[in-house]
């Protein structure tokens, strides 16, 4: 156990009579916790941005409580930010954090556990009293007795310090002491050699219209940064190099914003203005806050009376002639179902966002998942297919707004595309596309009657030969006056038809349709080329799945991945990739939702592995998994 | 009348482009057989609203009806415009939808007394609190026709149907008293049979900027068989119907010596009450004004839902910034900010404001 000093450096500090050691790491990962009040939020994000300007790859896992101030010093009111870089590219937010940087005894008690022997904890010690201890179910004082002789231990007295840094401002005792967040993003920035420019800007930029609060952020963060230079007990300072990244700029980027970007990005490619219809709703809310600030370009927010009312608002701009666009969790999907239904039914151009959480009912509000996988392929009445599409990563999101976008508009259709809540808050460097070479996409909007019988009417149904989608025309356009609805219509005319061979004819053209919509094929990812063992993973997996694959190569074992886009239609190969492996396993978020699609459509033997923690999946424990389902790993 | 409250004044149909030639009833007639049943009050609606819609002289290609599910909400498909038969309560979300993306249209909701205070009634209160340009068309025949013949939510309490064979304990709304409190700025109300009356409140609904919200008492000869009667006959009617004309002394009743009814509505209290008009001072007598709501909301609770007095003609009529026109000024305005500073700039929204660049 390493001990250290707590005391300030005093007015005229001697400075530190060595330099420190520098030691060369190609990652690492921190783990910012503390109470909810603590702001390790946006400690966590600020030392990503350091990172990700400095040119690391990275992930991210944030981690808070569904409450918005839980008790305070209490174990559920812990809120933690992991972030994971490294100077190669990396797939995950990481397993086991390195560094623990813990505010008080409840996220040191909440978050030992997850740190390996020998890892570094950095503990603000003004918040280990007795009473705190006693209210997480210490006996003792970790700090005192030797329950952390494992881990070398800093002991900071982060609020004393932060205050004493910020006497001069004549902040109060209290919100002097708030800043000590900042004193701990300075602290970790000296010892990981993080530029500190972007911080003191942000900072400025954040409290604007409170230059004393903003003042006293900045002189908290650069005490925190002296701290760690003048204090011997901080030996070493670790260099991350950046990464050999694809050239290209980059920025930093989470699921919930590249969401947003891509439908501002749609109205680009379409040329056609957005409606987005929502409500609020954790984690999904952030994409209207981000969208609601880029009217600029066409995007009209609509925030609904309830779930409901903002897909049918969207739906309602939809068949004006605009993307309607409606954005939600779980519980929001349950309750578009029906007008999701409607969509189907009137083959219109529709985006449906649902940012998974932890189900059933209200769940676990903060928590990823994904078990709404069947709720979109099959969470309406009657036969309704809809396009369901999956993003991988962060940055990926963007690209599956385009995908979604492109079969909505072209194939008249509502589709779903299913993100989580690791997705929507992890991030990650983003490659910023080049706007001018993004692909286009024409909603051909229908002009003349055409009714095959030439008598000059129009005929809402009558389908592409090549898509099966039905003509899109809109309120304004002469002649083309036409009623529909979710009463079945007589295929071509659109009129209501009850006759059953109609209605058997058009069950089957609408799923022909969805089915029809191309999808590239499913890669796979076996550089050994000798696998048995196929993983399938669909989603936020992509990463565990891919680190844990890795491992067990790094094992000399050899492994195949793929990972699912989407969900439906499946791409054509998909079937043939199942037949090519002695064994397939499927880890998800759920208990099983798409190896039981699998089984079902393909006849396969699909193994599942499943975790409902309300947290991603570990590299180390995919690891595992996969070992003892490579083919003849027992014998 | 409307009230002036310092916005621009812009009437309900003026972004909405005009007929290049007069169009007539048939026009608007759809190609689609009419399905309702024999002495439904529905056809009657049908026939004023397909007359009145051309005297609106506005491109019948710009005109859009969204209903919700029921027997009226088959009504969009009998008029040839464009049209949506969308789900049961939510037209008016829907319509919402469409309103704020093209105010070069001209919105209708059609909807039912089951459909839009049920299982919609959230959507209805929402329209009418933001004001969304839109018309609605509240079909309250008092019944449930198209699930054969259970009590509304405006059914009287114990109203005997298949579902309430006992008589149903529920208590009804008053949907104009409930308008009201959602903030409508327009509320009217007419009777199926009255052909005159409907269109006028169809014209000044149509007229308004805004949500309006008509109730019309229709009849459904099926399921609740001549529930507004007394309100037709020659007998009775008079004595229970009030018609409103805004800037007018509210009397109604047998013509009596001085040209006008021989009932008075006057002020009673916070509310009002039907007098003899023989027997109060004619100063006394309430003067109609469309932008007096809490005159609007105590004429809609002149009787119980009762029919013994009902008002028709338009309760409220005011003029309040709409939600679309908002939505959309905010839009403008965001665009024309953009547009000064050489924008809006795609590629520097992705790009944001901390990148980096990694070279070959
Ligand atoms: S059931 Fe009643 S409301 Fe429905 S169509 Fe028949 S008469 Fe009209």
């Amino acid at each position: 156990m390493t001990s250290t000093d707590t005391r300030p450096p005093t007015g005229d500090a001697p400075g530190r009579p060595s330099q420190p050691t520098v030691v060369r790491r190609d990652r690492v990962v921190i783990r910012f916790a503390g109470d909810s009040g603590d702001g390790m939020q946006l400690t966590g994000d600020r030392f990503t941005s350091e990172t990700a300007s400095f040119g690391n790859d990275l992930s991210t896992l944030p981690n808070y409580p569904a409450e918005i101030r839980a008790p305070a010093g209490t174990l559920p009111g812990v809120s933690s930010f992991q972030v994971h870089f490294a100077d190669f590219d990396i797939l995950t937010p990481g397993d086991r954090p390195d560094v623990l940087v813990a505010m008080n005894p409840a996220a040191l008690r909440a978050n030992i556990g997850d740190l390996p022997k020998g890892g570094i904890v950095i503990v603000n010690t003004d918040e280990f009293t007795p009473r705190n201890l006693t209210k997480v179910g210490y006996a003792g004082n970790p700090l005192e007795d030797d329950s952390l002789a494992d881990f070398q231990v800093h002991r900071v007295a982060m609020a004393t310090l932060t205050r004493g840094a910020l006497e001069s401002t004549g902040l109060s005792k209290k919100d002097a002491e708030r800043a000590k967040n900042m004193f701990a993003l300075g602290l970790l920035s000296w010892m990981y050699s993080r530029p500190q420019g972007s911080t003191e800007r942000f900072l400025r930029e954040k409290f604007a219209k409170r230059p004393d609060l903003a003042e006293a952020n900045v002189l908290a963060f650069r005490a925190g940064h002296a701290y760690g230079e003048t204090t011997e007990a901080f030996a070493v300072v670790y260099e991350v190099a950046k990464a050999k990244l694809p050239a290209g700029t980059y920025r930093q980027i989470t699921g919930n914003t590249a969401l947003a970007y891509g439908i501002v990005a749609a109205t680009h490619v379409t040329g056609l203005e957005v409606l987005l219809g929502s409500y609020p709703i954790t984690p999904a809310t952030d994409i209207l806050h981000e969208l609601s600030r880029h009217k600029a370009f066409g995007v009209t927010t609509v925030q609904a009376e309830d779930e409901i009312a903002g897909v049918g608002a969207a739906l309602g701009a939809s068949f004006g002639g605009r993307l309607g666009v409606t954005t939600t969790s779980g519980p929001g999907v349950a309750l578009k179902a029906e007008t999701i239904g409607l969509a189907v039914a009137l083959e219109l151009p529709l985006l449906v966002i649902d940012v998974q959480r932890g189900g059933p009912s209200t769940g676990l509000p903060t928590k990823t998942e994904q078990a709404d996988l069947l709720q979109a392929l099959h969470g309406r009445n009657g036969e309704s297919p809809v396009p369901v599409i999956a993003p991988q990563t962060p940055g990926d999101c963007f690209d599956a707004v385009l995908d979604a976008v492109r079969m909505a508009v072209t194939h008249r259709t509502p589709v779903i595309l299913l993100s989580d809540g690791a997705l929507a808050n992890g991030s990650e460097p983003w490659q910023v596309p080049d706007v001018a070479a993004l692909p286009t996409v024409d909603p051909a909007f229908a002009t003349e009657p055409n009714a095959p019988d030439g008598s000059g009417a129009f005929w809402p149904y009558l389908r592409d030969p090549g898509t099966l989608a039905r003509p899109w025309a809109v309120p304004g356009t002469p002649g083309l006056e036409h009623r529909i609805g979710g009463l079945e219509k007589a295929d071509g005319s659109g009129s209501i038809s009850y006759d059953p061979a109609n209605h058997e004819r058009m069950v089957h053209l609408r799923a022909a349709k969805v089915a029809g919509i191309p999808v590239p094929d499913l890669e796979v990812d076996d550089p050994g080329g000798a696998a048995e063992l196929l993983v399938l993973g669909w989603g936020s997996t992509y990463g565990p799945i891919g680190a844990a694959a890795r491992r067990v190569r790094a094992m000399g074992r050899d492994v195949a991945t793929a990972h699912l886009r989407h969900l439906n239609p499946f791409p054509a190969n998909l079937g043939e990739v199942l037949g090519r492996y002695r064994a397939v396993l499927v880890p998800e978020m759920n208990l099983g939702q798409l190896a039981s699609l699998l089984r079902s459509r393909y006849l396969v033997d699909a193994q599942s592995y499943t975790k409902m923690t309300g947290q991603p999946f570990k590299a180390e424990e995919l690891q595992d998994v996969f070992l003892t389902h490579i083919p003849g790993a027992h014998s | 009348m409307s009230i002036d409250l310092g916005m621009p004044q812009l009437g309900g149909l003026d972004l909405v482009p005009q007929a290049e030639a007069p169009q007539t009833a048939k026009d608007f007639t759809s190609d689609q057989e009419v399905r309702w049943c024999p002495g439904c009050g529905d056809y009657a609606v049908l026939a004023a609203v397909r007359s009145f819609m051309p005297t609106l002289g506005i491109k019948r290609e710009n005109t859009v009806f969204v209903s919700g599910i029921g027997c009226s909400s088959r009504f969009p498909y009998y008029m040839d415009t464009y049209g949506m038969h969308s789900i049961h309560g939510r037209a008016p979300a829907i319509a919402t939808g469409l309103a704020v993306a093209r105010p070069d249209l001209s919105v209708w909701v059609v909807t039912g007394d089951g459909d839009s205070l049920s299982i919609g009634g959230n959507h209805l209160i929402h329209a009418l609190r933001r004001n969304v340009n839109l018309k609605i068309l509240l079909f309250n025949n008092r019944i449930y026709g198209l699930t054969k013949g259970q009590y509304s939510p405006t059914s009287e309490t114990g109203k005997v149907t298949k579902s309430s064979p006992m008589g149903s304990v529920d208590h009804p709304f008053n949907p104009v008293s409930l308008a009201l409190g959602a903030e409508a700025t327009f509320v009217g109300r007419a009777i199926d049979s009255d052909r005159k009356g409907l269109t006028a409140v169809l014209q000044a609904a149509a007229a308004h900027r805004g949500t309006a919200l008509v109730e019309i008492f229709q009849d459904c000869p099926i399921f609740n068989d001549g529930s507004f009667d007394v309100l037709r006959s020659p007998e009775t009617a008079p004595q229970r119907l009030i018609k409103l004309t805004d800037g007018e002394p509210i009397r109604f009743g047998p013509v009596g010596d001085d040209g006008l009814g021989t009932f008075a509505v006057v002020r009673e209290g916070f509310g009002l009450r039907v007098a003899e008009a023989a027997d109060v001072d004619p100063a006394d007598v309430v003067v109609h004004d469309a932008g007096d709501v809490h005159l609007a909301f105590a004429l809609s609770r002149l009787s119980d839902q009762d029919l013994t007095h009902t008002v028709t003609g338009v309760f409220r009529d005011v003029q309040r910034t709409t939600y679309d026109d908002a939505v959309r000024a905010q839009v403008g305005a965001a665009r024309a900010t953009a547009e000064r500073a050489g924008g809006p700039d795609l590629q520097s929204v992705l790009r944001g404001a901390d990148t980096w660049t990694v070279e070959d």
